[in-house]
């Protein structure tokens, strides 16, 4: 598949010697959901904002659909942007709104009208045509901010942040209408979040961002299983640390000390050596609790004491101190946590056995947290 | 009973604010009623009790080409006058809010100014000005007067009105296609529309009645109020009440018809 949008080493520092974004280089294919994630200030928002050209690079070049676009103006850009605060013209109705970026480009009334009225059909808001963006709900003012920017089919459609002003039920609702959109009409999204949830439930590709540079890029499912660094770990989901020392280290296979147990784990290309000091990370919801006289395979099996059980509706969270004082969190569906109740109470004992390809492993000294 | 106290308190002090505040209006308008009152009456002395209803005032101020001239001068100049400054006024404030150029600190300081000058100040030194250039005084020196104390009205209103524009809007218009120019028609002005209508009205109005720039630049053509001031030495007669009562007919219809369209885009 051709790339649609090709970002090459562009750099972006503004005066004051604040670099926002570093050297990023960045390709997208056609038809993809590509996500920008991470904290406000990794420079995910300044790069959407380069692509739109509402910025200037500082060194670098951008192309889309294969033509240098790095120094064109906004209004030469085959791409639209749904904006963080919607940006609707408030002197406008809805129509007009939607029909704006037709009415620049010269088009006839004529043909506007069926053009906004296909926009407005499919983010189901017919009935407000003449209504003012002013009486309009957050829900609504997105549906429109997406109306006008697809109605100008372009290439690539931009998103800012656009559910971040909606509540919890009506951005779930929008994750699901945007993935929709997205399938149905087949364009390329490039969307910016700080939601690692919206990251996961809509990208086909995720791309995870600090001090304006890319950390990982993959599927959710990789970043999920397999972050590269404890940073990602930490910033998609929740973790366990567990600070250790490597015993032994066979070829696909490592053996780490973390107090008075020793975990397992299946790390990637990189190597270790007995005697480094690692961090390893493990996912709440991928630990299980042991059975009695059940067979571990090839899990490593930690014993330990619940402290605390948290209801969370559709599960419950185990707070299981380890030894030391150490607290491992571990999430267990409700079905199951019913059948075996009986040891699920404060102070009971259990046995966690984790599965060695769900433990990450970082060398020590990159976890800067 | 410290609750009914307090109330009662409350009562009276409510009270208390409505009588200060009708007296207060009281005040201002009654000179302004007597005005319109006298204007009709039928005598050419200023005094009680009322003579009877009469016409003739309006007529004579009518027939008076002298004040039929002063208030056309009065329309050109206070009209030119904000047409001027509404064009400078909108540019320094774009300047203003968006570009940076070395000395702006010093150059938005400078454009508020003349607000704070006296009008003799500002009318002296023009006039200076005016004579060390060798340019002869007519309604257009007038006009540059004016226009410099009425820029900074100008600036300080479409200036606050930029300050909480919000940005995005134009940068969605260009996302979508616009070229700059079409932006700026279609999305920047419509937005600060109101500033522009509020700030004209108001040095319409300014411009209208200024009396200290317009004599130190005007030639031998009088504006309205400098012609009213040259006549109030013979005494005010009813034809200055007349020519008063339109002047306020007429500010209070600009003034009626700002706040609807303040009223209308509100709603917008």
């Amino acid at each position: 598949m051709n790339d649609i949008i090709q970002i090459r080493n562009v750099t972006k520092t503004y005066p004051g010697n604040v670099t926002a974004v570093d050297d990023l280089s960045l390709s997208v294919r056609e038809g993809e959901f590509v996500t920008l994630l991470g904290p406000s200030g990794c420079g995910k928002t300044t790069t959407l904002r380069m692509v739109a050209g509402f910025e200037l690079p500082t060194s670098g070049q951008i192309f889309l659909a294969g033509e240098d676009v790095t120094d064109r103006p906004p209004y030469e850009r085959q791409v639209n942007t749904v904006f963080q605060d919607y940006a609707l013209f408030p002197h406008m109705n809805i129509s007009e709104n939607v029909g704006y970026g037709l009415r620049v480009a010269g088009m006839a009334k004529a043909d506007i009208k069926p053009a906004v009225d296909a926009a407005l059909a499919t983010v189901g808001l017919m009935d407000k045509a003449a209504v003012r963006p002013g009486n309009l709900s957050g829900g609504q003012k997105q549906r429109v901010a997406l109306a006008r920017a697809l109605v100008r089919k372009p290439k690539v459609l931009l998103l800012d942040e656009p559910l971040s002003a909606l509540d919890a039920k009506l951005r779930e609702a929008m994750q699901v209408e945007l993935k929709h959109l997205h399938e149905q009409l087949g364009i390329t999204f490039i969307f910016v979040t700080h939601d690692q949830k919206e990251a996961l439930v809509m990208s086909d590709r995720v791309i995870v961002m600090e001090h304006g540079r890319i950390v990982q890029s993959g599927t959710p499912s990789d970043l999920y299983d397999h972050p590269v660094k404890p940073y990602v770990a930490d910033f998609i989901g929740n973790s366990n640390k567990l600070y250790g020392k490597i015993v032994s280290a066979d070829a696909g296979q490592v053996t780490l000390q973390v107090g008075a147990n020793s975990v397992q784990s299946t790390p990637g290309q990189t190597r270790y050596a007995p005697g480094d000091e690692v961090l390893a990370t493990v996912r709440p919801e991928k630990v299980r609790l042991l059975a009695d006289g059940e067979d571990t395979g090839n899990f490593s099996v930690i014993p330990g004491t619940v402290r605390e059980v948290l209801f969370h509706g559709s599960s419950c969270r185990l707070e299981v101190d380890i030894g030391e004082g150490q607290l491992f969190d571990v999430d267990v569906q409700l079905e199951r946590a019913l059948h075996t109740s009986g040891i699920h109470g404060s102070g009971a004992s259990v046995n966690l056995a984790i599965n060695p390809d769900m433990v990450s492993v970082f060398p020590i000294a990159e976890d800067n947290v | 009973m410290k609750q009914l106290s307090s109330r009662l308190n409350e009562r009276i002090g409510d009270n208390l604010l409505t009588l200060v505040a009708t007296a207060g209006m009281l005040f201002l308008y009654i000179p302004v009623l007597v005005l319109i009152v006298f204007s009709f009456n039928d005598n050419r002395s200023l005094t009680l009790p009322l003579r009877g209803f009469t016409l003739k005032w309006y007529e004579k101020f009518l027939s008076n080409s002298d004040m039929l001239t002063a208030i056309g001068n009065s329309l050109y100049v206070a009209t030119v006058a904000t047409a001027v400054t509404i064009v400078i006024g909108t540019v320094a404030a774009f300047a203003l809010d968006r570009v940076t150029f070395p000395g702006k600190t010093v150059f938005r300081r400078l454009i508020l100014l003349p607000i704070a000058l006296p009008g003799i100040i500002t009318g002296i030194s023009m006039l200076n000005m005016f004579k060390l250039m060798g340019i002869n005084l007519s309604l257009e020196t007038v006009i540059l007067g004016h226009a410099t104390g009425l820029v900074s009205i100008v600036v300080t209103q479409v200036y606050a009105r930029l300050q909480r524009f919000n940005r995005r809007i134009e940068e969605a218009s260009s996302d979508l296609g616009a070229r700059p120019w079409q932006t700026f028609f279609y999305v920047t002005l419509p937005n600060i529309r109101l500033a522009l209508i509020g700030s004209a009205l108001l040095s319409f109005t300014v411009s209208f009645d200024e009396i200290p720039v317009t004599f130190f630049l005007t030639g031998r053509d009088n504006t309205l109020p400098m012609y009213i001031y040259s006549t109030l030495r013979r005494g005010i007669t009813p034809e200055i009440n007349a020519v008063g009562t339109v002047i306020v007919v007429l500010s209070l219809g600009l003034i009626i018809l700002s706040v609807y369209l303040l009223r209308q885009s509100e709603k917008e």
